[in-house]
């Protein structure tokens, strides 16, 4: 049941996109979540779905199980919908009782689960073309100047890249012992609250039991092979930019910058000619 | 008390880029006494199949019966299922969490809804049956020796009384000793209470000394069900499903290329050694 989880899971491939370098792609959902906050009219939405629907294609994850990371959120995204459709004020267009819709309403509804679907939709690509340890080692290395102001970034990166490490783990062995102790007559689903809460500790105890025994076996492996922190460590495959990496660079540049046009554009032209096709 | 498998295929994660079928296609039937054999190597589905058999895992497609009864209709007894076919899992020592030996062995016969006087027998008597020592019962399972903990673990699922007992890898990590302790107890237990007993494993001396039957699983398919020596005459063909007869196996067979008179099909040690003295004219 938790294998179903997919925000946050990695797609193996081999597309362009996969292969690009982590920090591009870091660089790369950071500044689609900038060009999507940034548009607000049809013109620049326009250029972000194009944008967005080319590295769709490009990374060869199935659209389906993209998607599937969606169906978590479309509570979030009914809830957030209504309240600026029903709540925003400007020109009324229907009256029902005390609630109301609007002209900015409706502009604002559509916007805001568009952007939603894109931030979601967008950063996903991220994390299902790049291995949690990749995306680790990305962050690490564009993090090092924190080290001067002695921000441990290695350690912390060590930390994130072992945990990501265990959930998976850790997800099959809670599957384990969940069905051992359902073969030995167990029963999660029945009762009241306290009563189920008390059926998680033959889960529980042996889980901590088994994860502080992997923790300590992990812990000794490193040792024994005299890990020491970050100081003077090398990199088996060290991240070093190709020439694609410098092209996808030049590329997210372009890509705001668009973005940015389509919004000036749009002001100086066409929001002037609504208004004067309104003879405002 | 039988079990029957048939057509039975397992895919795990369907419908995304880790799709795997464990297992294509199985059709087997499970005798009433008999003590069965499963062997394959590592990913071959052993550990997939067997979940079936209690109900744990619903097949992809195709039935599973359980005394005649269609386990996957909708008022079937699930529960009785998983009471009476009996499950060790490997490492079954992981799932142990009570404070004490004695309460984690309670643990499956108090879900069974026992009193306590019947619960307090039947957890005596499982501890007696996996010969772990009187003098630890009280001892946290932590505290315990490997073998120790996984006596306790059996015993655990023992004490539910299942008429068909399920052992997955049972000797998985012990040392030579350990693993002939538990074999050999698994053996007497069967030859004692006379239940069916299911032995998974990848070892072919594990398996060949005790089983009557044996099947050996390969990419999710039976490839055989047969006696142990039936299956051993294959030993060739069993090469490249990297499994291995019994080594026994290969030195009776290197005699008969030599020129001894000795069958080829001899699975144990006492069987060499029978036929070995045989050659001088002892019986
Ligand atoms: N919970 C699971 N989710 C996904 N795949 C699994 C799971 N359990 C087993 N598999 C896969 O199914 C195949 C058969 O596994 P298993 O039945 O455990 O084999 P065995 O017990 O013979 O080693 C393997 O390829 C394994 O990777
Ligand atoms: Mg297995």
């Amino acid at each position: 049941m938790f294998r179903e989880l997919t925000i946050g899971q990695y797609y193996p491939g081999d597309s362009i996109i996969h292969r690009l370098d982590p920090r591009v792609k870091l660089m790369g959902a950071l500044l689609f979540i900038v060009s999507v906050f940034l548009a607000s009219n049809i013109f620049s939405i326009l250029v972000v779905t194009a944008f967005l629907i080319a590295i769709i294609v490009l990374c060869k994850v199935p659209l389906s199980f993209m998607l599937k990371g969606l169906r978590s959120i479309v509570l979030l995204l009914v809830i957030a919908g209504i309240f600026n459709l029903f709540l925003t004020p400007g020109t009324v267009l229907f009256q029902l009782g005390f609630l109301h819709i609007t002209d900015v309403g409706i502009k604002n509804c559509i916007f805001m689960i568009i952007r939603m679907t894109y931030l979601i939709v967008g950063t996903s690509v991220m994390t299902l073309t790049t291995t949690p340890n990749a995306l680790t080692a990305g962050l690490e290395k564009s993090l090092g100047f924190l080290k001067k102001i002695r921000i441990p970034v290695h350690e912390i990166a060590m930390m994130m890249s072992i945990a990501l490490r265990f959930i998976p783990i850790l997800v099959e062995e809670t599957d384990k012992i969940m069905k051992a102790q359902m073969a030995r007559g167990a029963d999660f689903e029945s009762g009241g609250v306290f009563k189920r809460a008390k059926s998680m500790v033959p889960i529980l105890v042996p889980l901590f039991v088994s994860a502080f025994r992997r923790a300590n076996d992990l812990a000794l492996a490193m040792e024994a092979r005299c890990y020491n922190g970050g100081d003077g460590r090398t990199k088996m495959k060290p991240l070093k930019y190709n020439q694609s990496d410098k092209n996808a660079y030049a590329l997210e540049i372009g890509f705001v910058a668009l973005t940015i046009i389509a919004n000036i554009l749009y002001n100086r032209y066409v929001s002037g000619l609504f208004a004067n096709m309104l003879g405002v | 008390m039988s079990i029957i498998l048939d057509k039975v295929s397992h895919v795990y994660s369907p419908g995304n880029a880790y799709e795997t079928t464990a297992l294509s296609n199985v059709s087997l039937k499970i005798e009433d006494n008999e003590f069965l054999g499963i062997i394959g190597h590592t990913g071959s589905g052993k550990s997939t199949l067997i979940q079936h058999m209690n109900g744990l895992l619903k097949p992809s497609s195709g039935t599973i019966y359980y005394n005649g009864k269609d386990t996957s209709k909708k008022d079937f007894p699930r529960k009785e299922l998983r009471s009476k076919v009996g499950m060790v899992f490997q490492y079954p020592e992981h799932q142990l969490f009570e404070p004490t030996v004695f309460e984690d062995v309670c643990f499956g016969p108090k879900n069974l809804g026992l009193s306590k006087e019947e619960v307090d027998d039947r957890v005596y008597e499982a501890l007696k049956l996996v010969e772990f020592p009187e003098e630890l019962i009280s001892a946290s399972p932590f505290d315990l020796s490997g073998g120790q903990k996984r006596r306790a673990a059996i015993a655990g699922v023992l004490a539910m009384k299942p008429d068909i007992l399920i052992l997955d890898e049972p000797t998985a990590g012990l040392d030579p000793k350990g693993r002939d302790e538990i074999l050999g107890m698994i053996d007497k237990m069967h030859k004692k209470t006379k239940n069916t007993v299911v032995l998974v494993s990848h070892s072919m001396e594990d398996i060949a000394r005790f089983v009557d039957r044996i099947i050996v699983m390969n990419h999710g398919k039976i490839e055989y069900d047969d006696t142990p020596k039936g299956v051993f005459n294959n030993y060739k063909e069993l090469e490249q499903m990297g499994l291995r007869a019994p080594e026994i196996t290969y030195l009776m067979n290197d005699m008969l290329r030599y020129g001894f008179d000795v069958s080829s099909d001899v699975t144990t040690i006492e069987e060499a050694k029978k036929e070995i003295l045989k050659l001088y004219g002892i019986n």
